[in-house]
């Protein structure tokens, strides 16, 4: 019995409630959404018997000629052009400045941690306050400033969003480019000061390559976050606005799902999104791997 | 659904930076770098100075001038406002018990879980492993209305304290936390206390637990932040104020405050500093907690 099981089956025992736990939150659910969104699901008070019609692929040719549900995948690639090389580029010169000797280092560290530490309602709250038409924004760049203004403007809206996200969780990606940066071998940095290269050229022939990995966490980090937005489509801009410019993948499937109580429709479009995200992944792999 | 990110692990683990190829660096070299170092911390830190001031100014002053108060002009009047409007003790008070609940369960059994998966042999341990693994890369946000469906709907737990804690019970990046620290602990420690007779639950509780205080502070700082910031599930979950957290019911405040008036920004920047500083205290406490790894000693020791 000992064998057959293991050496100590009481290992099944300790992770029982994080298996079920597993199997309750996230497995059930994924097929419970394969499986309402082939029908025309819907609430209805508790007990009442009501049907609910099996519709095939309807859910999803449905999404896939909606117009808000294009609005929101574009929305995502606006966000990923606008978070990724801004995330990359900042992180990668802070962590770098911060890897060398100097002054006040866990200052520094823990300033950019802040944002990442604090909830979105709350930091949603100050950018409101700052690029709302009477903000702090506005009064700074005086003339400069857009109208409609920054957060009802549509041309406006998807980049403001994008760099508060960035600023949000900026910190945790200056961590860890600070422990990528560990990783790189020092005799790297030698052979490329043997070679003649001075600082600047070490860092593009040197660290830059050094950081791939950690690089690519950003995109597909990124990915995932621009489908998730939610807090922001629905505070900082009240609900997607302006006509619907900023609305997130997410914000929809709430939306849809639950404002106008048509889960069916909302699980065929996560569904959706879960295989793009996936397909994402699998792509960042194969070029993680291929080096 | 939990925050499923595991970027912190490369971090809890991370040793502090070596600081080669800058040594016998110029003076003026030192101060360059501190330019942008410091731009930086403005950039990060300033908004959250601005918030402060402007939740203590009766009618917050959006001009640049704003941004520096007259120290005797400032009140607690928006405090007061935002206190009447959502109730911050009872608000407060549901965060804690949300927060509370996830941190018990993740303790409880996220340790046991993760303690199996380190440190016991048994047949199927790499299938659970890989699973989560696996379910840690899945964007689970996307999967709200089915779980919603489920909790709400099919387990009649809208508006309750469990059915707002339940997905986010046990945090699976802890449980990763959990066993890439019991994994460092020497094997011959564990053969040492079962040849002695000491049965798996006492291996654990008194000789793993004590060495790996560490490894459960920073697991349990990052569970912390999750269902304490959590927005979207307490806001599907709960429609009856008296069991709204903090953030939503902020939240609700901020999404009506259109009809409050002509500056609502001074009760919501009180309501949201209310929201931020308790985590941002927590995290500045424990801040060396994120980078250190007194594993090493620990063991060695």
């Amino acid at each position: 019995m000992q064998t057959l099981l293991g050496d100590q089956p009481i290992g099944y025992l300790f992770v029982a409630p994080f298996v079920i736990f597993l199997v309750a939150i996230y497995a059930y659910p994924f097929f419970y959404s394969i499986y309402m969104s082939f029908y025309d699901y819907f609430f209805a008070a508790p007990g009442a018997i009501v049907d609910r019609p099996f519709v095939g692929l309807a859910n999803y040719s449905r999404a896939l000629q909606d117009p808000l549900f294009h609005v929101a995948l574009r929305n995502v690639v606006i966000f990923l052009l606008i978070n990724v090389p801004v995330t990359v580029v900042v992180a990668m010169v802070l962590a770098t400045a911060l890897n060398a000797a100097i002054p006040l280092r866990s200052f520094f560290r823990a300033a950019y941690y802040v944002p990442y530490v604090t909830a979105s309602v709350a930091a949603v709250s100050i950018w409101l306050w700052l690029f709302g038409g009477p903000g702090l924004v506005n009064k700074v760049v005086g003339p400069l400033a857009p109208n409609p203004t920054w957060l009802v403007n549509a041309f406006w809206v998807m980049p403001i969003i994008a760099l508060y996200v960035t600023w949000k969780g900026l910190g945790l990606y200056i961590l860890l480019y600070l422990a990528a940066l560990q990783n790189i071998a020092k005799e790297l940095y030698e052979a490329a000061s043997v070679d003649g290269a001075g600082r600047i050229r070490s860092f593009f022939v040197v660290t830059v390559p050094g950081l791939r990995p950690a690089t690519l966490l950003v995109v597909i980090t990124s990915v995932i976050t621009g489908a998730n937005l939610f807090t922001e489509p629905y505070l900082l801009t009240g609900g997607g606005g302006p006509d619907n410019q900023s609305v997130s993948p997410v914000f929809l499937l709430y939306r849809q799902g639950i404002e106008q109580n048509h889960p069916g429709y909302a699980a065929a479009m996560g569904l959706l999104l879960v295989v793009g995200v996936l397909i994402v992944s699998a792509i960042n792999r194969f070029v993680l791997e291929r080096e | 659904m939990a925050t499923a990110t595991t970027p912190e692990l490369t971090v809890t683990t991370r040793p502090e930076p070596v600081q080669t190829p800058e040594q016998g660096e110029r003076g003026w070299l030192r101060w360059v770098r501190l330019i942008p170092l410091f731009i930086g911390a403005l950039v990060f830190i300033l908004p959250f100075y601005y918030m402060v001031v402007s939740a203590l100014q009766k009618d917050p002053n959006p001009n640049i001038s704003g941004a520096f108060p007259n120290p005797n002009k400032l009140s607690l009047d928006n405090l007061i406002n935002i206190n009447n409007a959502i109730n911050l003790p009872q608000t407060l008070l549901n965060s804690g018990l949300f927060t509370g609940g996830v941190l018990l369960a993740t303790l409880i059994f996220g340790v046991l879980a993760g303690y199996a998966l380190a440190q016991l042999h048994f047949r199927g341990r790499q299938v659970v492993f890989y699973t989560m693994i696996l379910l840690l890369v899945m964007p689970f946000q996307l999967l709200i209305i089915p779980l919603y469906v489920l909790i709400a709907r099919n387990f009649g737990l809208a508006d309750t304290l469990v059915g707002m804690i339940l997905p986010f019970a046990i945090n699976p990046t802890a449980v990763f936390i959990f066993r890439q620290f019991f994994l460092q602990l020497p094997k011959d420690m564990f053969e040492a206390a079962r040849i002695d007779g000491a049965s798996e639950l006492t291996i654990l509780t008194r000789v793993v637990l004590p060495l790996t205080r560490p490894a459960l502070l920073t697991a349990l700082l990052i569970t912390f932040i999750g269902p304490w910031n959590e927005f979207l599930w307490p806001f599907l979950i709960t429609k009856k104020l008296s069991l709204q957290p903090l953030a939503v019911a902020l939240a609700n405040f901020i999404s009506t405050s259109a009809q409050r008036g002509p500056n609502p920004y001074g009760a919501i920047l009180a309501g949201a500093t209310v929201l931020a500083v308790p985590v941002i205290i927590l995290f500045l406490i424990f801040q060396r907690r994120f980078v250190e790894s007194s594993i090493g000693s620990a063991v060695k020791g």
